[in-house]
């Protein structure tokens, strides 16, 4: 195992997974890129966000590094190793190093199964404990997520929703995973729930140095858990910084438009709204040029005709925009 | 739960899942299910509606008091078209020829900023995205020109920048017609943006009701306190770092409620004597209402329980 300290954690190379279009009978042999030349580092200890509306590409971004999908083409390097090269017995006992913690833990959790037995789940598979030694693991696995003892014992069906999360964050943590994806992991709970697994999450990587891809449609809490930002829109990352510059100054429109739409929970301040005209691309249809134009507010010609790479424009930070940080971020 | 909505206004009702929002949402439209037992008072433009037979809440329903909810999609029927929908709204509570009626539908489909509305009479539900089909949903609320919309969630499936849209169309509507909105949801930036009033729900009962302003500003209630601390917004200093103001502890649903005491009392930072002992009433608080011992029996506020008949 190479832990050369020098090299990212994780390393994504233009990666892309196409999909064949679903029309008509027989199908189609059109193929539209949900993903579409993905490139990101994720350093040890850090949290990437992945922000992105529906269709954006986040998701299978996550799937695709967890290897629940192969990516169409593109590399990807864990720990410095070639990450898509290793399969068989190899890639099981290296996936204990990469776990992912989904959405809704209602169907990522088996209803039928004790709470105690889906913790244990991996390790056993793993081998990595067995008898006792699995059960005190067990045990302390709940409880390093707030849960008790007893929890073993219970179905999901007997637990809230905020415990159930929990109770998937210990499975995910149970093989001592380095890297953890995070698939809009609070998407499902209430608010105030909401914000008890976030400071969860945000203890866990204190503790044993987790590193996260958190993947969300929700910019404000992107912002507040991660070090850096991917923002995503039809396939693409539009732009990628450290979290406190993209929020503060955003330099491509959309990030700016989705800014202007994120929760303000103040409403003496009367924010204007970057206005955006109609909804994110078909990929039956793909526009022209940027992917963007049609519903950008600052649009030129050049913008239909050329698609603008995601390129350097300060201080390590990158846009994929011809008129990067024209758009005035919205007041505050 | 009492309150009181005007034409043109907009009242936000807030809460996490199980607090009872949606089931009092139904209340209004009389489409409780048969195990509910629903008492109180339901007065439109002075009319009483409660106690109605069903046929006088069908005529009341889409007419007067028009309901959309989260999920468009399982609002229309998908083997027919958005336009043939939207004519039988019309045509089932007004007399108007098929013609006329198709005249009506495009003019909400127009007047929901639906994009070439022509066009958009002739496509089926699933062929429009989902900020579409919301619009096409509301066309459809809309046809028969009703003073009260109820809107259930009804941005919670859209991406960001399509529910901003469609909330900014509410408020259009509301300037426009004077149309009442009943805005149910747990997102509190919707709250603060498109609210006149707003009302906190917990566990079935109303625990604070406040201008939208006063609620943000002075939120009273400790659980509107830390449901506010607990939500992350872009322009927040993020003072605690990486960590959220959490509210402990699991949202009570209705059937395990706590009785016989404040029902946030098990997880409430501010928790004191009474609380274990007897249910708290809306005390008034400031400008507000809150329904929390802070404010009532010899604290902070009087008693209010004389505020509704």
């Amino acid at each position: 195992m190479s832990g050369n300290p020098s090299t990212p954690l994780l390393s994504a190379r233009g990666l892309v997974k196409r999909y064949r279009l679903r029309s008509g009978l027989g199908g189609s042999r059109e193929t539209f890129a949900a993903v579409d030349g993905v490139s990101f580092d994720v350093e040890r200890g850090e949290t990437l966000g992945l922000v992105g509306e529906s269709g954006s590409g986040k998701s299978t971004t996550g799937r695709l590094v967890l290897r629940l999908e192969e990516p169409t083409e593109g590399r990807i390097f864990f720990e410095g190793d070639d990450w898509l090269a290793l399969s068989g017995a190899e890639l099981r006992r290296r996936r204990r190093d990469l776990q992912v913690v989904f959405q809704d833990p209602n169907t990522s959790l088996n209803p039928r199964m004790r709470c105690g037995a889906q913790v244990a789940e991996p390790l056993r598979v793993q081998k990595l404990a067995s008898g006792r030694d699995l059960r005190d693991r067990v045990a302390s696995l709940l409880q390093e997520v707030g849960l008790s003892a007893e929890t073993a014992g219970r179905f999901p069906s007997e637990l809230s929703g905020g415990q159930r999360q929990r109770v998937a964050i210990a499975r995910a943590l149970a093989t001592r995973p380095r890297f953890v994806v995070c698939d809009e992991p609070i998407s499902s709970l209430d608010v105030s729930i909401a914000a008890q697994v976030l400071n969860l999450l945000a203890d866990l990587r204190e503790r044993i140095g987790l590193s996260y891809l958190f993947i969300s449609h929700d910019l404000a809490v992107v912002a507040r858990v991660s070090d850096r930002i991917a923002v995503m829109y039809f396939g693409r990352i539009v732009e990628q910084g450290s979290a406190a510059a993209l929020v503060s100054q955003p330099l491509h429109p959309y990030t700016a438009a989705l800014l202007s739409a994120a929760p303000d929970l103040d409403p003496s301040v009367h924010r204007a709204r970057i206005p955006l005209s109609g909804e994110p691309p078909s990929p039956a249809s793909p526009p022209t040029g940027c992917a963007f134009h049609p519903r950008c507010p600052i649009a030129r010609p050049r913008c239909r005709d050329e698609t603008p790479p995601l390129a350097p424009v300060s201080d390590g930070r990158l846009a994929a925009c011809f008129f990067p940080g024209e758009l005035a971020p919205p007041t505050r | 739960m009492s309150f009181d909505l005007a034409a043109g206004e907009a009242l936000a009702v807030v809460g996490e899942s199980g607090c009872g929002k949606t089931l009092m949402a139904r209340a209004l439209l009389g489409l409780t299910p048969d195990a509910a037992r629903t008492t109180g008072s339901i007065r439109l433009r002075g009319k009483e509606l409660s106690g109605s037979p069903e046929e006088e809440w069908r005529r009341v329903r889409g007419r007067e008091i028009s309901l959309v909810f989260q999920e468009p999609g399982s609002a229309f029927d998908p083997v027919s078209t958005i336009g043939a929908q939207i004519v039988e709204a019309v045509r089932v509570h007004r007399k108007v020829d098929r013609g006329g009626a198709r005249r009506i539908a495009v003019e909400r489909l127009r007047e929901v900023g639906f994009p070439d509305p022509m066009r958009g009479l002739s496509e089926y539900p699933h062929r429009l995205s989902g900020g579409l089909r919301q619009r096409a949903f509301l066309a459809m609320a809309l046809a028969s020109d009703p003073a009260v919309l109820v809107a259930d969630e009804p941005t919670t499936a859209l991406d960001a920048t399509v529910s901003a849209q469609v909330l900014e169309l509410f408020d259009r509507l509301r300037a426009t017609r004077g149309l009442a909105l009943l805005l149910i949801t747990h997102d509190l930036g919707s709250v603060a943006a498109h609210s006149d009033r707003a009302i906190v729900m917990y566990a079935g009962r109303v625990v604070e009701e406040a201008s939208t302003a006063e609620l943000f500003r002075t939120p009273r209630h400790p659980y509107t306190r830390g449901l506010l601390a607990s939500v992350a917004g872009v322009s927040a200093p993020a003072a605690g770092g990486r960590r959220f103001a959490a509210i402990a502890g699991a949202v009570p649903d209705l059937a395990t409620r706590p009785r016989g005491l404040c029902s946030f009392a098990p997880r409430c930072p501010d928790r004191f004597e009474p609380c274990d002992d007897r249910e708290p009433a809306l005390y008034r608080a400031g400008e507000s209402q809150a329904r929390c011992f802070l404010y009532g029996d010899g604290r902070l506020g009087t008693r209010d329980s004389e505020r509704r008949p």
